[in-house]
């Protein structure tokens, strides 16, 4: 998706701490581990996910985002990341303020609604977008919120998040240079760097 | 040092021997046991290098039996776990297993006798807490020589004995198996713990726990704990599904109900005279005591944290949902103290409707997730020898 994390790589320091909330496979926390000698823990809460996690050696914790990070302290983490998971969420901006909370930085990745592909499903044929990469239908998504990269942005307007750095991500508009001229139609993806 | 007492192979894949110790063991209460002797059963090769042996903790009720199927046809209590290509796979590892001193199945316990007086130790076997387990067991680790197990593991009491051996000898093991266990009791726990002791000091046959020089015995007062015990790790569900309000003899239609039996009653006696035939009462006090006593963070002004900051190993903890006497939450704040303190550690929290028990059964995500990291704690091994 994010080709290895190319630029998330660039946000990390070396032998820090790093906190990846829905971490899938666990491929990422691989390779920032191999890369620049994190140390890393990932939550998840899919079996097979899991499973992957630990027959690759990364530190593995199962635990539900939706069920609260109490269990994390203050600063404890250098960095919490969070990848296309935030669409999925009960509450996308409490979690939002727990991450902050947990990490001296945050990253957040999400699919961006106001791509011009899923703008013309909806507006040509009247019916919620399935994409390649919103691949369900509505009566059968993990993905309960919606939201466009300015919606984001307003989020974190009103929240008192500060945006660190920025960067779309557009599959072949990426090639033209749209997604960073036009990002709300031509980015599928947005990654955001917060902090407090 | 250390002799073989004997050396026999019951059973192909078991390699059954016991040790016997003639330096002494300073035991946590302050008194000085002499000697001591340890049965244990052996299962897989130990490679040239010494590196691949993994070390299993009983918990209160176990033994040194752990797998295959024994002389006397009795299969071992971790059976499903341990074996050849199974979770903790004796066709890449060295498994040893030991019955624990205090305990009654052939090791130093209150059955023994006491060489000060010639006579059974009876209730006046010296208090033992979890750290005197671990240090007989690093006895058992210098006479096999093995500087380092590749792991402790361990499920209940055997997890605790696994987390103290993490922070006690930090060099001494590589990896750390955590199941169904907590950094202390609770006030329930010891409660409970409470009422089995009361119910074998209850016991007419007790005499003050020297029953074996009065050739009696608390059956009634030991089934009756193990009774109590045993229905605390089940959960309400699984009862309900197995048993619900099945009738074993008499009729629930008839006027007359005294002769009416519930299978769970019957499932429940059974189980708590079957315990009373083969486990001695006084180890039962023994053993429920040193439960109450551990407290990993007692040491460590109570701070979790601060506890773990030594340890060396990594650590796979591991829960069951319905587990009402070491609950998820507690497995949680054992992970959560290992992340704390920058330990490497995964965490699985196995949904099954099985109780505190769930940690001896089988369980398909169970099972895969112990087998997926001991698996690649044994490709590392293997990486690594000449």
């Amino acid at each position: 998706m994010i080709n290895n994390n190319g630029f998330i790589g660039d946000w990390i320091i070396e032998n820090s701490r790093v906190l990846d909330l829905g971490c899938g496979d666990g491929s990422l926390l691989e390779t920032l581990t191999n890369k620049h000698q994190v140390r890393g823990y990932g939550l998840e809460i899919d079996p097979d996910s899991i499973s992957q996690c630990i027959g690759r050696g990364v530190n593995v914790i199962e635990q539900d985002l939706n069920e609260g990070l109490e269990n994390f302290a203050d600063a404890s983490f250098d960095t919490v990341v969070m990848m296309q998971t935030l669409q999925a969420l009960r509450y996308p901006h409490l979690v939002l303020d727990e991450m902050l909370r947990i990490g001296k930085q945050c990253i957040v990745t999400f699919p961006n609604f106001g791509h011009w592909r899923t703008r013309a499903d909806l507006v040509i044929s009247g019916r919620m977008p399935v994409t390649k990469r919103l691949s369900y239908q509505w009566y059968d998504t993990p993905n309960i919120h919606f939201f466009t990269y300015k919606d984001f942005e307003a989020l974190c307007l009103e929240r008192n998040i500060n945006i660190v750095n920025r960067n779309f991500v557009g599959g072949r508009a990426s090639d033209l240079g749209l997604d960073n001229i036009w990002p709300n139609l031509f980015a599928h993806t947005a990654v955001y760097r917060l902090s407090k | 040092m250390a002799n073989d007492l004997q050396s026999s192979k019951a059973q192909t894949a078991i390699a059954k021997t016991a040790v016997a110790f003639d330096r002494p063991l300073n035991l946590a209460c302050g008194f000085e046991l002499t000697t001591h002797e340890l049965v244990y059963e052996t299962y897989g090769k130990l490679n040239s290098s010494h590196t691949n042996a993994i070390l299993i903790c009983h918990a209160l009720s176990g033994d040194h039996h752990a797998a295959g199927v024994d002389s006397e046809g009795k299969s071992g209590w971790w059976d499903h776990y341990i074996g050849p290509g199974k979770p903790i796979d004796t066709n890449r590892f060295f498994v040893v297993c030991p019955n624990n001193i205090g305990s009654c199945f052939g090791s130093t316990g209150p059955n023994s006798i006491n060489p000060a007086t010639g006579k059974h130790w009876g209730a006046d076997f010296p208090a033992l807490e979890v750290s005197d387990w671990v240090e007989s067991q690093v006895f058992l680790m210098e006479h096999l020589e093995i500087d380092c197990w590749a792991a402790v593991v361990g499920g209940s009491l055997g997890g605790m004995q696994a987390m103290h051996w993490s922070v006690v000898h930090p060099e001494k093991l590589q990896h750390a198996v955590v199941i169904a266990a907590s950094l202390r009791l609770s006030a329930q726990n010891i409660a409970f713990n409470e009422i089995a002791r009361r119910a074998i000091q209850s016991d007419v046959n007790f005499r003050d726990g020297q029953y074996l020089e009065h050739q009696t015995s608390p059956k009634d007062g030991l089934a009756l704990a193990r009774m109590i015990g045993h229905l605390t790790y089940l959960s309400d569900h699984a009862l309900g599904r197995k048993f619900g309000r099945l009738v074993r003899n008499g009729d629930l239609d008839a006027a007359q109900k005294e002769l009416v039996e519930f299978e769970i009653s019957s499932y429940l006696n059974y189980q708590g005279d079957k315990f009373a035939k083969g486990f001695d009462a006084n180890s039962y006090i023994l053993i429920t005591k040193m439960l109450d006593y551990f407290d990993l963070v007692k040491n460590y002004k109570n701070d979790p944290l601060a506890t773990f900051s030594n340890a060396k190993c990594q650590f796979l903890v591991v829960s069951f949902s319905s587990d009402w006497r070491f609950s998820p939450k507690c497995s949680e704040e054992i992970t959560d103290a290992l992340i704390g303190a920058d330990k490497n550690v995964s965490y699985l929290r196995i949904e099954s409707d099985q109780g505190h028990d769930a940690f001896l059964l089988p369980d398909a995500r169970y099972e895969n997730g112990v087998s997926l990291y001991l698996n690649r704690v044994a490709d590392q091994i293997e990486a690594e020898q000449p």
